[in-house]
């Protein structure tokens, strides 16, 4: 008991690599069992290491002593929650691609054979190719939509607001307390033919001025890609506007105020010390806003067409009613492979630290 | 002349920032407006005229109801395990630095930076492959968790970033146990923190359609029930529930801001006496 004691205080001071140790094997382990790494008897094994590791470091910290127990606890607060991440995040992402590269004996069989079936992403590529490309064009017109018109009320807000700030912060949220597809399906009534917009704009003979901006077609408002744009940037608004807001509220006056007694411009005060100074939440904003549009298929499907489908209607489409899990899949991940690109590549040019 | 410049850019942005808001309002203008309609066919879109009706008989769709209750069952499970989890990775991630804990921010960051129709195809790949758990309620309440976990731990670590942890220490030199000084010192000051990430998270797990939706099998959230019904048949009901959501957001709103006001006011007073 004694040794055990000694042998417990020696490893005690190196007790935190024994933690995130015990915690990446733990993950491991769990990324294993869901992604179905092993058949069979392994599996039993695994679940062995898994319950060894748990309880390794359970009884490392009862004999370990404060010391132990101090650089332990971390690991121990964050396993619970992590675990279930390495389970239900880490494993599906690798489930979802092994998925993408196996093929299906028919369209009822729930079998898979994984063969790296490279044709799923051709397939996915010839045949959406379109759905992609709008899915990230829409998404990028309606992230620039969204900054055009939150960075202005933002502004507004924060800078004029005075004791109204959080009455009208307020207003912008509210909106939103309703549910999503509910505000979509509204935007649809809308935007109809009999709806208010087009029988305002019949009667002020402006149908054709839209028609040549392409906003409409045929005389309709509804069913348009502007229609799609327009949801996207509804609904994704709050995401862009409150970041923005936060890193304008952050900006202390008395910079602006030095600016113009060095005699700048407000113009100029502008853009050299305000606009400079909230760019964090324009990064914010734009990842918040750019990647839910790209994957979001309820706008498409409510305010668009047949022609205006995004690549979350054929991901949704395939695997839920065709029940075409492989190329679903391969859609599925090329959208996650693309998107991560792009954080990477954005982060890299225009990154700040206040992300994490 | 210049002055008369700055000031039609002044009034223009002010008239720009106020036809932002009623764009922000206008669909919620058209919710409330169409919970008095009184629809003609399937579809509640067309305005025909004025009537208390659904309002007199909100739950008078079954499933409607029904798919409201489940929705209800399902965030309040979910957003208690979230919460739990969430915040005890916070408060892990708030004290120090430690070994490995940039990789785990990576983690954590990494579900809101994948769009949600990826979240929710993949753990179905992962429900597929599996005989333990039918698509269902436990499915729905797993995905929920899984985007849930992020906001609350993020948000936590937010709101307790300046929290002053030599306090702790005070309190252990006063000779509490580290159980006494968790729930005496540091539970009361985080407390706010979590709530307000707990809030959060429900709202955004209430709301949830396009994750549950791969992950739902035959279960129906409120969500799910409106993308079904919209294909149709479109209830006033719906707009009655949206819109009694929404008074009663606005409610717990103005009631926070009022009491928020009224401590502040308590403050002041408190301070002008101290002088």
């Amino acid at each position: 008991m004694l040794a055990l004691r000694a042998n417990g205080a020696a490893i005690s001071t190196r007790a935190d690599r024994v933690g995130l140790g015990a915690l990446i094997v733990a993950a491991i382990c769990l990324v294993a069992l869901g992604a179905g790494w092993f058949d069979g008897p392994l599996n039993a094994v695994i679940v062995l290491v898994l319950a060894l590791v748990v309880v390794g470091v359970l009884v490392l910290a009862a004999i370990g002593g404060p010391e132990a127990r101090r650089l332990l606890a971390p690991y121990g607060l964050m396993k619970p929650g992590l675990l279930w991440m390495a389970l239900f995040f880490l494993a599906p992402v690798w489930s979802l691609v092994r998925i993408s590269l196996s093929t299906k004996e028919s369209r009822f069989s729930v079998q898979y054979d994984f063969n790296w079936a490279w044709q799923n992403y051709s397939k996915a590529f010839s045949d959406f190719g379109g759905q992609f490309q709008r899915a990230f064009l829409y998404a990028l017109i309606a992230t620039v939509l969204t900054i055009a018109i939150g960075y202005p009320v933002a502004y507004v807000i924060a800078f004029r607001g005075g004791r109204y700030k959080n009455v009208l912060l307020g207003l912008v949220v509210i909106p939103f307390f309703t549910s999503y597809l509910i505000r979509t399906i509204a935007w649809s009534t809308i935007l109809a033919d009999q709806g208010p917009i087009v029988s305002v704009l019949r009667s002020l003979g402006l149908v054709g001025v839209f028609e040549f901006l392409q906003i409409m077609e045929n005389g309709k408002l509804l069913n348009t890609p502007a229609a799609v744009i327009g949801g996207l940037t509804y609904n994704f608004l709050p995401f862009m506007l409150l970041p923005i807001y936060v890193s304008l509220e952050k900006i202390d006056p008395n910079l602006v105020n030095a600016a113009t007694d060095l005699y700048s411009t407000p113009t100029a005060a502008f853009r050299k010390v305000v606009f400079p100074l909230s760019m964090p939440g324009v990064f914010a904003g734009t990842l918040l806003t750019f990647i839910p549009a790209a994957g979001d298929f309820v706008n498409a499907q409510f305010l668009g067409n047949p022609n205006t489908t995004m690549i979350g209607n054929s991901i949704q489409d395939q695997f839920l009613k065709q029940n075409n899990y492989p190329v679903a899949s391969a859609m599925s991940t090329v959208l996650m492979v693309s998107i991560t690109a792009l954080v990477l590549l954005y982060t890299r040019f225009f990154g700040t630290e206040e992300l994490a | 002349m210049n002055s008369l410049r700055s000031r039609l850019a002044r009034t223009g942005l002010n008239v720009f920032a106020g036809i932002g808001l009623a764009y922000l309002f206008m669909p919620i203008f058209l919710i409330v407006l169409f919970s008095f309609n009184k629809p003609k066919g399937n579809y509640n879109i067309v305005w025909q005229e004025f009537t208390f009706d659904n309002w007199l008989s909100p739950f008078s769709q079954p499933s409607l109801t029904a798919a409201l209750w489940m929705s209800l069952r399902i965030s309040a499970i979910a957003t208690v395990i979230s919460t739990i989890l969430g915040s005890m990775i916070a408060l892990a991630l708030s004290r120090r630095k430690f070994r490995g804990s940039s990789v785990i921010n990576l983690l954590l960051v990494l579900p809101l930076t994948t769009p949600e129709i990826v979240l929710g195809s993949s753990l179905a790949t992962l429900f597929l492959g599996q005989t333990f758990v039918n698509f269902g309620f436990i499915t729905i309440v797993i995905a929920h968790v899984m985007f849930q976990v992020s906001f609350v731990a993020l948000t936590v670590r937010a709101r307790i970033r300046g929290f002053d942890w030599t306090l702790e220490n005070a309190a252990a030199d006063l000779g509490a146990t580290p159980w006494r000084t968790f729930r005496l010192v540091t539970f009361p000051l985080v407390l706010p923190g979590i709530l307000a990430a707990a809030l959060l998270a429900f709202a955004l797990s209430i709301d949830d359609f396009i994750i549950t939706f791969f992950n739902a099998g035959s279960t129906v959230t409120f969500p799910l029930q409106i993308y079904g019904a919209a294909r149709v048949r479109i209830p006033p009901q719906i707009n009655v529930l949206a819109s009694m959501v929404l008074f009663a957001s606005v409610a717990l709103l103005v009631i926070g801001t009022l009491r928020g006001q009224r401590s502040e006011a308590v403050r002041a007073m408190r301070g002008k006496r101290g002088k």
